[in-house]
């Protein structure tokens, strides 16, 4: 018998996880929250491409350092994989992707369509986002949809998965078991509303939340105070969006041009100060992590290191909030490593195997 | 923010990509084309709290009207009372006729104007000067709604989540859904209320 790790399905590392009480789905995430463990979640750079292998390479990067991944819809309404087709090949290959839907693109009935879809793949976490502007994006001529909001897109997963209805009241045969998600933004205005907004999309069904890039502790504290005195931190799981600054440029640019993204001055400062960005970036973030995991009712972080994912790894470990805990990570199994192994002998080194050999090693 | 923010809309980029020629389309998105300029708009937000009263006033009349619109039958007045209401909800609030008005929930400001449609708070993307992320010079509807819903008597109705839009409704009057609504919920009361005592 081979060493299983934990939260894998002995059947079949893409298949669900037995159901266990008071989990909403059968997906990884759920339970290392659930557990109390201090959860890891990043992003994937979607492909411009067809090949999987893209996925797969982009994947494999964050092996064994988080416990899910996000497949982004568009994200910044530029034209990417879409996380329907993202999250098909991440299941395949038994990762835990959070499947986001942005209501830019899609009208209720095929965002209700792509919910079904997704949870019969495989995926068990879904991220309910309004999404960017299409005049954020390389096609501001699109025609913006925005059927849905992300708080009623959050209430008709819920529906789907609770009442095992659609929107119209049909009947669904087998209902899609999820663990619902939403973003927030705890650093763009109306800040008082913030907190409330929070409770409306916990109401809505929200389980877990991951928030906007926090480069401003003391703002994020400060809403975390509010959502804490409201009691939304007992009802959600709180994951805090950090991630790298490539450098003070780079830091100015996404100031002016990305709404919705505050970074203080102090840390423009900091950034230019340093001798090497790049690295003072890195470390900053790691400070901050070091900060935010402290706050209470944080349950997690969410990395966005867009065009630096090589540095998640590092991130994760240097800031050290996994406490030792090693994320499921995607192994070879040890019957196709035999084979594997074996194939290799025989292609690559130079030996004719005779079946009288083969009886006398075998013994 | 200590920079200023800059007013490049994604409008300036495709003037500044578009070919020649003589006539260039006013650099704001195309929603807000067919908009005036909001000062009526930020007006009512400003007095919601009267708005509010005056509502309320309002649609108690409708509902005393309602055995004169139920006598013309409703879909005779919907014409002209349809006319009406989007000229006077076109003038004070910018009003989309989308037939489901949810103004008391959302601070008098209609979250119909907000390029993204959202009809339950403010996406992320505002402005640290509480502008639209799609609009830069637009006061962001979900900021004001806020601050509107704050100046009236019923400020939590603004924590009601709200369903998706109903696009078939799109152009009906919401005055006489309304009104047709409460007439029938009243009379289901009263339905009730001699059922329980007979």
């Amino acid at each position: 018998m081979m060493a299983r790790q934990r939260d894998e399905n002995p059947a079949g590392i893409h298949l669900p996880l037995d159901p266990l009480p008071g989990h909403s789905s059968r997906g990884r995430l759920e339970r290392v929250l659930r557990r109390g463990e201090f959860a890891v979640t990043t992003e994937l750079n979607p492909p411009d491409s067809a090949d999987p292998e893209d996925v797969y390479n982009r994947a494999k990067i964050f092996d064994g350092w988080v416990d899910a991944i996000n497949a982004v819809d568009a994200s910044g309404a530029n034209c990417h994989m879409s996380s329907v087709g993202i999250c098909a090949l991440l299941t395949r290959m038994g990762y835990a992707p959070i499947m986001q839907i942005a209501c830019r693109d899609k009208n209720r009935i095929a965002i209700q369509g792509d919910v079904l879809g997704g949870a019969a793949m495989g995926v068990a976490n879904m991220l309910c986002l309004t999404g960017d502007g299409v005049q954020a994006g390389d096609q501001p001529g699109a025609k913006p949809v925005f059927d849905l909001d992300s708080m009623s897109l959050l209430e008709t997963v819920r529906i789907m998965r609770d009442n095992g209805k659609f929107l119209s009241g049909r009947k669904l045969t087998t209902p899609p078991q999820v663990f619902l998600g939403a973003a927030v933004n705890p650093f763009a205005p109306p800040f008082d509303f913030r907190p409330i907004h929070l409770g409306k999309k916990i109401a809505a069904g929200a389980q877990f939340v991951q928030t906007q890039y926090c480069f401003d502790v003391p703002m994020f504290k400060t809403f975390m105070q509010k959502a804490r005195d409201l009691g939304h931190t007992e009802k959600v799981f709180v994951l805090c969006g950090v991630g790298p600054l490539a450098s003070a440029k780079t830091a100015k640019w996404i100031r002016s041009n990305v709404p919705g993204i505050h970074i203080p001055d102090a840390v423009i400062k900091r950034l230019e100060g340093a001798q090497d960005q790049k690295k003072e970036g890195k470390q900053l973030c790691i400070d901050i992590i070091n900060e935010v995991k402290e706050i209470p009712g944080v349950a997690g972080i969410h990395v966005m290191a867009y065009r630096q994912e090589e540095y998640v790894a590092e991130i994760v470990d240097e800031s050290g909030v996994l406490k030792g805990r090693q994320p499921w990570k995607r192994e070879v199994r040890r019957d196709d490593q035999i084979v594997a192994d074996r194939l290799d002998r025989i292609l690559h080194d130079e030996i004719t195997e005779t079946q009288v050999d083969m009886v006398k090693t075998a013994h | 923010m200590s920079d200023k923010e800059p007013a490049v809309t994604q409008a300036t980029l495709v003037k500044k990509a578009a070919p020649k020629s003589d006539y260039k389309p006013a650099d704001v998105s195309p929603q807000r084309r067919v908009q005036r300029s909001f000062a009526v708009r930020l007006w009512s937000i400003r007095h919601s709290r009267l708005l509010e009263w005056f509502y309320s006033r309002f649609a108690d009349a409708f509902l005393l009207l309602h055995p004169l619109w139920k006598g013309l039958g409703y879909g005779r007045v919907e014409a002209p009372i349809k006319f009406v209401e989007k000229r006077v909800k076109g003038f004070m609030f910018d009003c989309r006729m989308c037939g489901q008005c949810i103004l008391s929930s959302t601070g008098m400001s209609c979250p119909m104007n907000c390029p993204k449609q959202l009809r339950n708070g403010p996406c992320g993307g505002v402005r640290a000067n509480g502008n639209c992320e799609v609009e830069p010079n637009m006061p962001c509807v979900w900021v004001k709604a806020w601050e509107g819903s704050q100046n009236m008597v019923n400020s939590d109705k603004i924590l009601a989540v709200q369903k998706p839009v109903d696009q078939s409704l799109r152009e009906t009057s919401a005055w006489l859904r309304v009104t047709a609504q409460a007439a029938a919920a009243r009379e289901a009361a009263a339905n009730a209320g001699t059922g329980a005592a007979a």
